[in-house]
């Protein structure tokens, strides 16, 4: 332990922008330079390089899945056959929920922000256990690949929740697919069992418990979720793939088997997966929220412990997904109260974010711009879920477009928010460059426009009844299906600006400076980019909380 | 990863990773992660427990009759052996803290002949299944023994103790390398158990879910 007892000035105020001027910079170079060949960034161990890695591949999986999304909306443009025959649109539909779920979701913010924040934000060096991060990585892309694999020779047509007994009869390829599913899950796994060590071991000096920032509690909870829940998917896909291979008969009706039993084991991970894609989500805002508003977070530990609530009764909601497969009254009664729990934990959040702004200098960027979209998502999302997880209410509006738009809404809608967010708020920090600001507010607007065209027709659809996942429809949905395919073209125009733009800053942004949005955030106590071992000089102490932004004065925002 | 210096002269000296506060806190955190993934394993195995809880609760009758026909002589020998050989591993942590790396060679050595005959005893009972017919799922073709459910109970079984013998498989490998450390590199000594340590946890958990399996399986 090497605490320096006397605190460096800029370790104690990170407030001031120093424009990478800072003694001993050169001979620290930044993670993106140090070491420049292929090898160096493959077999790198750095935190840093292992989050951008991720990052590049769930951008990557991240266009596929937005690719066969648009695909699936094109051809419900039309009551009838449009663009594919009924297999492939089958095909198109499960390829798009798996990749976007296992592929993008579930990593996007923890494995690739995570992975780059939290050692900054913990002041240390790197996470707990470095090598076991790369496997991370490599677990992750052989599990992609085998799925993608799997998809392209002979495909998957059961829908991303490969319910039993249709996953183990059908003629599609269901073995590679849920094998990719449980070797992702490993990755999975050994991602939160990281952070979670790291949380607990690699805290600088001066970082108590109640001092780490909000988003740290966030990837903390999603790690609890991440290593609890997904060794029992885990299983469950090992089942299904014996099942599909030599007829095991577990979840098969034919031999005796129960289907309900599969899907409380797959709702079992897959309600909490929900959790590790939004409570991530959440952090991210939590950060946003404070350094835009210039106020500190508002209820700091009740955020902190909504975090870990969320992730506790997450546990106890998956039922809620079978309301209608035949349990017991008394059962779906209890799943549907437990289920309710969720949406007080999440109201916690909430107003705690508005009492943050409430009175803030708000600064309104392209992060802050996600953060109002994110709410309203968060917020409308949330309220369509206590709906559903009425089980009166549900009864009509399972399985119907209703559904589709409401986790649209709260998973898609915030993790979508909250990944734009993160992405614009430590652009800077990670490439040490700057987007152009305008763009950015455009592309805001208009990505959040198109998701909002894109799903309120979807409620609406759900509303008349139009089923989900079906090829054909009558006649009178075609008026709210063509909207909703109208709002995804926005939502891909908007994407397209945001790649442009952000591509361009990569190369010809103006220089950043190590923190210009003058944040209090622990990790812009570092350089941008940040050197290899995160902080050079001596170790920084934290002696403020992490949201510390007080008294904010008229020329301190607005200004950069 | 680079090798600090020896913290008192002639105490070996652990690996240490300079990213780590101190050597403390790095055991600490190799013992975290463990405890960690030891909750995941279980938690494996949790979800056939719960696929036995919900079959043994449609079929009780075909459930109890079929726990019958496994080889309760063999099953309890093998709950012998097992734990047997956990106090081996165990032993082998406390010689490890000593310094006295050949008796965790020993020690090792001994826990991995009594796996082996584990791995052995169960084999000769699969085999015995395979000649009778009392498969998993489509497989199954005992004449003695048709309840429906029965073969549900023989996929449980297979699938169960399919994934112990696996995970068994695992332990020898780990418990195995730390037997190789302590021959080759004679380094475990009071600052340099941790390895040792883990491995040895991790041959605690096979033994425990055989301790469920066993009752489970066997007995009820």
């Amino acid at each position: 332990m090497t605490p320096s007892s006397s605190p460096t000035a800029e370790g104690v105020l990170p407030g001031h922008d120093d424009a990478g001027g800072h003694a001993g910079h050169h001979d620290h170079p930044s993670y993106l330079v140090d070491g420049t060949t292929v090898k160096s960034w493959l077999l790198t161990i750095d935190h840093k390089r292992i989050g951008l890695m991720f990052l590049a591949s769930v951008l990557f999986f991240f266009l596929v899945g937005g690719v066969f999304a648009l695909a699936v909306r094109v051809e419900l443009l039309t009551p009838g056959p449009t663009i594919m025959d009924a297999m492939t649109y089958n095909r198109a539909f499960t390829l798009h929920g798996l990749i976007m779920i296992f592929l993008f979701m579930i990593p996007a913010i923890p494995a690739a922000f995570g992975n780059f924040m939290l050692p900054l934000m913990l002041g240390a060096k790197d996470v707990a256990f470095p090598r076991l991060n790369l496997a991370s990585f490599y677990i992750y892309v052989t599990g992609a690949v085998l799925m993608v694999w799997g998809m392209l020779n002979g495909g998957l047509d059961t829908g991303w929740t490969f319910y039993t007994p249709y996953s183990t009869h059908t003629t599609t390829t269901v073995a590679p697919v849920l094998f990719g599913a449980f070797v992702i899950g490993f990755s999975s796994i050994a991602t939160g069992l990281n952070f979670i060590v790291t949380v607990h071991t690699m805290r600088a000096p001066g970082i108590t418990w109640f001092k780490l920032p909000l988003f740290v509690w966030a990837i903390y909870a999603t790690s609890c979720i991440q290593v609890l829940a997904t060794p029992v998917i885990g299983l469950l896909t090992l089942l299904v793939v014996g099942e599909n291979l030599f007829s095991f008969g577990l979840f098969d009706p034919a031999r005796g088997g129960d289907p309900v039993l599969f899907q409380h084991l797959f709702w079992f991970y897959s309600h909490p997966a929900v959790y590790i894609m939004v409570l991530p989500a959440f952090g991210v805002m939590s950060e946003v929220v404070a350094a835009f508003s210039r106020k500190n977070i508002f209820g700091y530990r009740a955020v902190a412990y909504s975090s870990l609530g969320i992730a506790f009764v997450g546990f106890f909601a998956w039922g809620h997904h079978m309301f209608v497969s035949g349990q017991s009254t008394f059962d779906a009664g209890v799943f549907g109260v437990l289920t309710m729990l969720v949406g007080v934990f999440t109201a916690i959040k909430v107003f705690n974010w508005v009492g943050t702004v409430y009175k803030g200098a708000v600064d309104f960027r392209t992060p802050f711009a996600y953060f109002c979209g994110f709410l309203f998502f968060t917020v409308f999302g949330g309220m369509t879920g206590i709906a559903v997880g009425t089980v009166s209410l549900d009864m009509p509006w399972h399985d119907t477009y209703f559904v589709v738009a409401h986790f649209h809404f709260i998973m898609v809608g915030a993790t979508l928010m909250a990944f734009l967010a993160a992405f614009h708020y430590w652009f800077p920090k990670m490439f040490g460059r700057m987007y152009h600001e305008g763009w950015g507010l455009v592309s805001a607007a208009l990505i959040i426009l198109g998701f909002n065209a894109t799903f309120i027709p979807q409620f609406l659809l759900g509303n008349y009844g139009m089923p989900r996942r079906y090829y054909e429809y009558p006649e009178r949905f075609q008026a709210l299906n063509v909207a909703s395919t109208a709002g995804a073209s926005l939502l891909a125009f908007g994407f397209v600006i945001v790649a442009i733009y952000l591509t361009y800053a990569l190369f010809y942004g103006r220089v950043a400076g190590k923190n210009p949005w003058r944040s209090k955030g622990y990790e812009w106590l570092s350089e941008s980019p940040p050197p290899t071992h995160n902080f050079v000089g001596p170790q920084p102490t934290f002696p403020e909380e992490p949201h510390y932004y007080v008294a904010p004065k008229k020329d301190e925002v607005n200004d950069v | 990863m680079s090798s600090a210096p020896a913290a008192h002269g002639a105490a070996p000296a652990p690996k240490f990773a300079e990213h780590f506060a101190s050597l403390e806190v790095q055991n600490h955190a190799a013992r975290l992660g463990m405890w960690l993934f030891l909750s995941t394993e279980i938690l494996l195995f949790a979800g056939l427990f719960a696929c036995y809880a919900c079959y043994r609760f449609l079929y009780p009758e075909a459930f109890a009759e079929a726990s019958r026909h496994l080889d309760l002589t063999l099953g309890t020998v093998n709950t012998v052996v097992l734990i047997t050989s956990s106090l081996t591993a165990a032993l082998a942590v406390h010689y490890a803290k000593e310094g006295k790396n050949n008796m965790v060679a020993l020690m090792v050595a001994l826990t991995l002949l009594m796996a082996l005959g584990f791995l052995v005893i169960k084999g000769f009972e699969y085999s015995h299944k395979f000649h009778e017919g009392t498969l998993p799922g489509k497989h199954y073709s005992y004449q003695g023994l048709q309840l429906p459910g029965a073969p549900m109970y023989f996929t449980i079984y297979f699938l169960s103790t399919g994934l112990h013998a696996f995970h068994v498989t695992i332990g020898m490998g780990v418990l195995a390398w730390m037997g190789i450390r302590a021959i080759t590199q004679k380094n475990f000594g009071p600052n340099n158990y941790t390895g040792v340590e883990l491995a040895s946890m991790y041959w605690h958990l096979v033994d425990l879910v055989w301790i469920f399996l066993f009752p489970m399986l066997y007995l009820v």
